[in-house]
């Protein structure tokens, strides 16, 4: 049977039971029986079945579908979300990078700067965004968005789904690392309020350069790490295989963050994953972020910079001997 | 002898010659070997010397403690928050439990974790300290290098105190995941509160310095020193080879190849540190 969304491996018995009852279905129309009550039953079952299964998801089933190729990216988030966005290209320093994308627009009412990194949705489009992976000329240009942001108070959103700022020669020698680190002390200077969503794929210092900001959520199924399971793998366990082991060791969900209150809160996703729906998982986002919004532009411009200073300052575990 | 045989006797003797001990270990701690030209120098030298080769200047890595007692004034370091230690707050395993390997780089290293802070002079200025230390887990940050260097500049921010680090950095430490990457947060959060302030902020990088600490306190210098020869970057040279393919120029990411990429502003010899400092420090005194 052809399908819109290929099953991930461990869905495959879920689909199983649909393919069944959509049998049952043709056998009942076909030959008049009534097989109304198998139906129903069965459905009822798989549905149980599908509930269960997603609200017990290992973190390296997380990630399956915080990578799915059909997830939402950033700029049809801009579509679900407003029906206003314009984009704003580029640093002002002879580089317009594809992988972070930002812009104004209004979602609900409400004029925002709207910024985020951008991946395809297939080779050709992935080779435009380089797969997600920011170059340092990108973070420059989100600082940039968001200086503009200050100067015109507008509140900030950013969405986060990278695999990490990426690795290569020019990166470097126009400096990667600085990139990300002057975004993450000039977040803290500002006083407008800055909401983050981590859509999809939270990596690193890539997805940190973009989240320095008085809120902080998680769609259901992302996930947010110091270094993707692979390459923790790959160094700790010396075996890229153990990737899924990696992946329940670092604590990648959001449930795991909010409770070393790293990530504010969880945004409820369409069962099965983003994927499955996207206007109800922008309308969640939406009215996530936007009553977030509300309670913070309620505050001085000083309260929330000395508020986001205090977040990230209380961070982190240490004993005293 | 044939030329066959002549080859079976050099390799006999090659094999004999590769088998045997130098000496015992007192005799071989009074020579080492430069990891860069090959020659051995008498170990007195090389410490007279900064740990510095003497024939080819290639900078030897040296610990916190070291460093501290070649950069700092004699007897003005004050050691502040060594008491602050790490737990193991994911109860992360890999190959060896988070917590052993937390004993033996203390056993190894005498520390509490990969950085030393505190408060001493420079060329006579009075001045915040944090010293990486990279025999410590790879000089990796978890929460307790983030809170140090964090309350290191809070201490500056109290005293109104120039700030100067010195790093040595793997990145960030992986068994503490989010909340090693939090750290990058945190202390740039701090650094933005010097710059408000005024407050001269200067960071010193050391072979290597790389991930997490590139990418937030390290680099947030109004001042960036780097030390000769040291490889500093945000990837790992391995990780730009997998991605892209190709090889990869043999001075990537040294010190000297980030400058003519206007990285950083300084080079320098680790003889020449504490002079260029103590001028700088003294040059942005009068306010």
């Amino acid at each position: 049977m052809e399908r819109v969304i290929a099953p991930l491996e461990f869905e495959e018995q879920l689909y199983k039971i649909e393919d069944k009852i959509t049998e049952l279905k043709t056998l009942s129309t076909e030959s008049g029986m009534d097989l109304k009550e198998q139906i129903e039953t069965l459905s009822k079952q798989a549905l149980e079945f599908k509930q269960e299964l997603y609200a017990n998801l290992k973190p390296s089933q997380k990630l399956q579908i915080a990578r799915h190729p059909m997830r939402p990216n950033f700029l049809e988030y801009t579509q679900l979300l407003s029906d206003d966005f314009i984009e704003l290209h580029g640093d002002r320093a002879g580089f317009d990078d594809r992988a972070i994308i930002g812009g104004i627009c209004t979602i609900q009412g409400k004029p925002v700067m709207l910024i985020g990194t951008q991946k395809g949705k297939n080779t050709k489009e992935n080779l435009i965004y380089n797969f997600g992976m920011p170059q340092p000329e990108g973070y420059r240009k989100a600082l940039r968005l968001m200086y503009h942001a200050e100067r015109f108070n507008l509140p900030i959103v950013t969405l986060v789904d990278t695999p990490g700022a990426y690795p290569g020669i020019r990166a470097e020698e126009t400096g990667q690392g600085i990139a990300i680190a002057v975004n993450l002390a000039e977040m803290a200077k500002l006083t407008v309020p800055i909401v983050t969503v981590i859509t999809g794929e939270g990596c690193s210092g890539g997805a940190l350069g973009l989240a320095v900001s008085n809120k902080v959520y998680m769609l259901e199924h992302s996930y947010y790490t110091v270094i993707s399971p692979e390459g923790c793998a790959s160094i700790l366990y010396r075996s890229s295989d153990r990737a899924a082991d990696a992946a329940d060791a670092l604590k990648i969900t959001a449930k795991d963050l909010m409770g070393f209150n790293i990530v504010d809160g969880e945004i409820k996703e369409p069962l099965g994953g983003a994927h499955y729906n996207h206007e109800l998982t922008a309308k969640n986002l939406s009215d996530t972020v936007i009553a977030s919004l509300n309670e913070l532009q309620k505050k001085s411009g000083e309260t929330l910079k000395k508020e986001r200073y205090e977040k990230f300052r209380q961070m982190g575990v240490v004993q005293e001997l | 002898m044939s030329i066959k045989d002549w080859f079976e006797d050099r390799r006999s003797k090659a094999a004999t010659i590769a088998h045997q001990t130098i000496g015992d270990d007192d005799l071989s701690k009074l020579w080492s070997k430069c990891f860069n030209c090959n020659s051995s120098i008498p170990t007195k030298d090389l410490e007279k010397n900064l740990m510095v080769c003497t024939s080819c200047s290639y900078h030897f890595r040296i610990n916190a403690r070291t460093r501290i007692n070649q950069f700092v004034d004699d007897g003005t370091f004050e050691e502040m928050f060594s008491n602050v230690t790490s737990g193991d707050p994911l109860n992360f395993v890999d190959t060896a439990p988070y917590l052993e390997r937390q004993v033996s780089a203390k056993e190894k290293t005498g520390l509490n974790d990969a950085v030393i802070t505190g408060v001493g002079n420079i060329e006579g200025e009075k001045t915040a300290l944090a010293v990486m230390d990279f025999e410590y887990m790879g000089g990796s940050m978890g929460s307790v290098v983030g809170e140090k260097i964090t309350r290191i500049i809070e201490v500056a921010l109290e005293k109104k105190l120039p700030v100067i680090v010195i790093t040595a950095s793997g990145g960030a430490r992986m068994q503490e995941s989010a909340l090693s990457l939090m750290q990058m947060a945190k202390t740039s959060c701090a650094v933005s509160r010097l710059n408000d302030e005024k407050l001269l902020y200067m960071t010193i990088l050391t072979e290597p310095t790389f991930g997490g600490v590139t990418a937030s306190f390290g680099t947030l210098g109004d001042i960036i020193i780097a030390e000769q020869g040291a490889r500093i970057g945000f990837a790992g040279r391995r990780v730009i080879e997998q991605t892209i393919r190709q090889k990869l120029p043999a001075d990537f990411q040294t010190a000297e190849y980030l400058m003519k990429y206007g990285q950083v502003d300084i080079v320098s010899a680790r003889k020449d540190l504490k002079s260029t400092v103590g001028k700088i420090l003294k040059m942005h005194k009068a306010r």
